[in-house]
C-alpha cells in the first residue's frame, strides 16, 4: 500500500508519452495506454487485496506552510478508496482495450488515448485524496478530462455545445462544493477528512453549519453526478465517443459525486436535514430520469437517463443512511452500466446509427453483443441472481428502514420504469424485423468483445460479495466496526425483496407485451396520454425552461456587462491609448531631422520658460 | 555720445537678434542661415559693449570679451562654411530642408 501513489501516475505517464510522441506512434499508442492502465489495474488489485488484511494507510507531507498552518498533500488507502481504485482502474483498462477497436481509423487516435490517460489519472488521484483540497483539485481535473472527451468530435456542433454544457453545468455545482469546503475549513481549521470528522464528533461545529456545509458539498455532487436539477448535461454528454460514455458518464466520473458523499458520510450523517435532502433529491432524480428514459429513441440517451436514475438510487441509499447500499450499488452499477454502454457502442459500430427505431432483429447478427447486452439489461432491471438485484434490494431496504415510505415507493416505481425501458430498448434493438438500412452488419472485433465479456461476468457475479443469503463480506469490510457508517447489512422485511422482484418482472412483462409479442399496440400508451408522452419525450422541457429563465437572465446581465465593458472600461482605456499615441505622434513629427525645427522648438520652450519666469517673478512654487 | 541712452543700444541689439533668429529658423538657403547666425552673434556683441560702458560696473572687460567673441565667431563661420562646402560637394544642394540626416 506504500506504493499506491504510483497507481495514478501510470495513466499520467501514458498521457505525457502520447502527448509527446503520439503522432509518431499512431495506432500503436493504444498499446502504451493499455499497458500502463494494466499496470494501474495490477497495482490496484494488489492494494485491494492488501487492504483486506491491513489497516488504513495514510501518507502525507507538508505542501505549503502559511503562517503556522500547514497544507498537506498525500494519499490514503481506506476501504472505500481501495474499492474505488479497483473499479476505476478496471473499467479504465477495459475501455482502453475496447477503444482500440472502436476508435480504429480515427484521425486523432493518439489524442483520444492521451485524453483517456489524463482522465484516468485525475479519477485515480481523486479517489486517493486524503483531504478536501486535493479532492477539489482532482475533481476539477476530472471535469477537464470529461470536457475534452465529450468534445472529442469537435467538428460536430452538438459535441462542442455538449462539452461546454457539461463543463458549465458541473462548474455550477463545483461552486457549491468550493463554498462548502471553505466553510468547513473556516469552522474546523483543516481540510483533512479525519480532522474534519474528529471536530464534528467533538461537537466543535454548530448543527446549522454542519447542515449548511453538507448541503453545499452535496450541490457539488449534484453537478458531477447529474442529479436533478443539474442533470441536463449528462444526456447531452452522449455526443462523445461511446467508450468515453462508458468510462466517464457511466462508471467513474459521474460516480464521483456519490463517492464524495460517501467519503464525507460522517459529515452528512451528523445532520438529519442534509441526509433528508440527499435522499429526497436522489429518489426524485431516480423516478424523474427513469420516466424520461421510457420514451427516448436514442440508444445512448436511454442509457444516459438510466445512469442519472441509477445515480439517484445511490444518493437515495446514502441519504437513507445506507452507506453500504450506496457504495455497493456504485460498484455493481459501474460494471453493468459500463457493459451496457460498451455493448451499445458495439451495436452502433455495427449499424452506424443511434436511433433504436432504425435497429431491430440484431440478435442473430450480433451473436456475442446480444447476450451480453441482455446480461446488462437483466442486471440493471434487478432480476434475481444478477448483481443489480442485490444492490438494488439493499437500497430499497435502506430507504424503508430509513423511515422514508414515500421515497421507498418512488424508488419502487422507478425500479418498474427501469425494467420497462431497459427491456423496451432490448426488444427494439435485438428482436423483431430489421427496420432501417442494415448492410454489412457484423460482430465487433475480439478486442472489443473481450472487455464486454469481462464486464458481463462481473455484472453477474459482482453482487455475490454482499448478499443476504451468502454473507455480506463487502458491507462488513466497508464498515469495519465504524459506528458512523452504520451496519454492514440492514435487516429489512423480506417482502421488500419479493416486491422488488415482482415489480421488475412486471416491467419486463409489460415491455415484452408491447415490444416483444406486440399484443399491445406500441402507440397505446402515447395515444392514451398524448400530452404526457410529449412532455416526457421533451424531457419535461427542463432545457427549455433553463433557456427561458436562467440563460436569458444570464444573457441579459452579460449583455449589460459587455456594454459597460465596451463603452466604459474599454472607452477609458482607448482614450488613454489615444492620448499617449497622439503625444507620441506629435513627438515623432517634431523629430524630423530639420535643424530649424529643433531650433524653433528650443526657442519656443525658452520663450515659454521666460514667460512663466516673468509671470511668477522668478519664483516657482 | 553720452546723449544716446543704453536702451537704444539694447533695442538695436534686440532687433538685430530677432532678425537673426528669424532668418536662422526660416530661411531655406544654408548660407543665409549662417549669415543669420552671425547677425545674432553680433547682437550679443553689441550687448556686451553696451554693458561695458553703461553697466553696473563699467570696465574694459566687456569690450575685450566682444573681441574674443568676434574671433571665435570668425573661426565658427570658417568651419561652418567648410562643412557647407563639403555638404554641397556631396549633395549638390544648399537647401537646408534636404539636410535631414539626423532623422535616421
Amino acid at each position: 500500500m506504500e506504493n499506491a501513489w504510483l497507481i495514478p501516475l501510470f495513466p499520467l505517464l501514458s498521457f505525457l508519452i502520447l502527448l509527446l510522441i503520439g503522432k509518431r506512434l499512431r495506432e500503436a499508442s493504444a498499446y502504451v495506454g493499455i499497458l500502463l492502465t494494466l499496470a494501474s489495474l495490477v497495482f490496484s488489485i494488489l492494494v485491494l487485496v492488501e487492504r483486506f488484511s491491513e489497516p488504513t494507510y495514510l501518507e502525507q507531507f507538508t505542501w505549503l506552510t502559511i503562517g503556522d498552518f500547514h497544507l498537506t498533500a498525500g494519499f490514503e488507502v481506506n476501504q472505500l478508496n481501495a474499492l474505488m481504485l479497483f473499479i476505476v482502474s478496471l473499467v479504465s483498462f477495459l475501455v482502453h482495450t475496447y477503444s482500440k477497436g472502436y476508435m480504429h481509423g480515427d484521425e486523432r487516435f493518439p489524442v483520444f488515448y492521451a485524453y483517456l490517460g489524463l482522465f484516468t489519472f485525475a479519477m485515480l488521484g481523486l479517489v486517493l485524496s486524503p483531504n478536501l483540497l486535493q479532492t477539489y483539485i482532482f475533481w476539477e481535473l476530472v471535469g477537464v478530462g470529461s470536457f475534452l472527451l465529450i468534445g472529442f468530435y469537435y467538428y460536430k456542433e452538438e459535441a462542442k455545445a455538449a462539452a461546454k454544457k457539461a463543463f458549465i453545468m458541473t462548474r455550477i455545482g463545483d461552486v457549491g462544493l468550493l463554498i462548502g469546503m471553505i466553510l468547513l475549513f473556516w469552522q474546523t481549521k483543516s481540510f483533512e477528512y479525519s480532522e474534519i470528522f474528529a471536530s464534528i464528533e467533538a461537537g466543535a461545529v454548530s448543527q446549522t453549519m454542519i447542515t449548511l456545509t453538507a448541503i453545499l458539498i452535496f450541490i457539488g455532487a449534484i453537478g458531477k453526478s447529474g442529479q436533478f436539477p443539474l442533470h441536463t448535461w449528462l444526456p447531452d454528454a452522449m455526443e462523445g465517443p461511446t467508450p468515453v460514455s462508458a468510462l466517464i458518464h457511466a462508471a467513474t466520473m459521474v460516480a464521483a459525486g456519490v463517492y464524495l458523499v460517501a467519503a464525507l458520510f460522517p459529515l452528512f450523517s451528523a445532520s438529519e436535514t442534509a441526509l433528508l435532502t440527499v435522499a429526497t433529491i436522489g429518489a426524485f432524480t431516480a423516478i424523474f430520469a427513469a420516466s424520461i428514459g421510457l420514451v427516448q429513441t436514442d440508444i445512448k440517451r436511454v442509457l444516459a437517463y438510466s445512469t442519472v436514475s441509477q445515480l439517484g438510487y445511490m444518493m437515495l441509499a446514502l441519504g437513507s443512511a445506507g452507506y453500504v447500499a450506496g457504495v455497493f450499488h456504485l460498484m455493481t452499477h459501474a460494471f453493468f452500466k459500463a457493459l451496457l454502454f460498451l455493448a451499445a457502442g458495439s451495436v452502433i459500430h455495427a449499424v452506424h446509427t443511434q436511433n433504436i427505431e432504425e435497429m431491430g432483429g440484431l440478435w442473430k447478427k450480433l451473436r456475442l453483443t446480444g447476450p451480453l447486452f441482455l446480461i446488462g439489461t437483466l442486471a440493471i432491471a434487478g432480476v434475481p441472481g444478477l448483481s443489480g438485484f442485490f444492490s438494488k434490494d439493499e437500497i430499497l431496504v435502506a430507504a424503508w428502514e430509513g423511515g422514508h415510505p414515500v421515497l421507498f415507493l418512488l424508488a419502487l416505481i422507478a425500479a418498474f420504469f427501469t425494467a420497462f425501458y431497459m427491456f423496451r430498448l432490448f426488444f427494439l434493438v435485438f428482436t423483431g424485423e430489421a427496420r432501417g438500412l442494415q448492410e454489412n452488419v457484423h460482430e465487433s472485433p475480439t478486442v472489443m468483445t473481450l472487455p464486454m465479456v469481462v464486464l458481463g461476468i462481473l455484472a453477474i457475479v459482482a453482487g455475490y460479495v454482499n448478499t443476504p443469503w451468502f454473507g455480506t463480506f463487502l458491507g462488513d469490510w466497508l464498515v469495519d466496526g465504524n459506528e458512523v457508517l452504520g451496519h454492514g447489512h440492514m435487516e429489512g422485511p423480506s417482502w421488500i425483496m419479493i416486491a422488488a422482484t415482482v415489480i421488475s418482472l412486471l416491467g419486463i412483462y409489460l415491455a415484452w407485451l408491447i415490444y416483444g409479442k406486440r399484443t399491445i399496440a406500441r402507440d397505446w400508451l402515447s395515444g392514451q396520454g398524448g400530452m404526457l408522452h410529449t412532455v416526457l419525450y421533451n424531457k419535461y422541457y427542463i432545457d427549455e425552461f433553463y433557456q427561458l429563465t436562467v440563460i436569458s437572465v444570464t444573457r441579459g446581465i452579460s449583455y449589460f456587462l459587455r456594454f459597460i465593458d465596451t463603452f466604459l472600461v474599454e472607452g477609458v482605456a482607448k482614450g488613454m491609448v489615444g492620448f499617449v499615441h497622439g503625444l507620441g505622434k506629435t513627438g515623432s513629427k517634431l523629430q524630423n531631422g530639420q535643424t530649424q525645427m529643433y531650433g524653433t522648438v528650443a526657442f519656443l520652450g525658452l520663450a515659454l520658460l521666460a514667460f512663466i519666469f516673468a509671470l511668477t517673478g522668478g519664483y516657482l512654487k | 555720445m553720452s546723449s544716446v541712452p543704453a536702451s537704444a543700444f539694447l533695442a538695436l541689439a534686440l532687433i538685430l537678434f530677432c532678425i537673426g533668429l528669424f532668418g536662422a529658423l526660416t530661411k531655406k538657403n544654408t548660407v543665409i542661415v549662417l549669415i543669420s547666425i552671425e547677425l545674432m552673434l553680433n547682437a550679443v556683441n553689441i550687448n556686451l559693449v553696451t554693458f561695458s560702458k553703461y553697466g553696473m560696473a563699467p570696465s574694459i572687460t566687456g569690450q575685450v570679451f566682444a573681441l574674443f567673441a568676434m574671433a571665435v565667431a570668425a573661426a565658427e563661420a570658417a568651419v561652418g562654411l567648410a562643412i557647407l562646402m563639403a555638404l554641397y560637394r556631396n549633395r549638390k544642394t544648399v537647401n537646408i530642408d534636404d539636410m535631414d540626416t539626423m532623422k535616421n
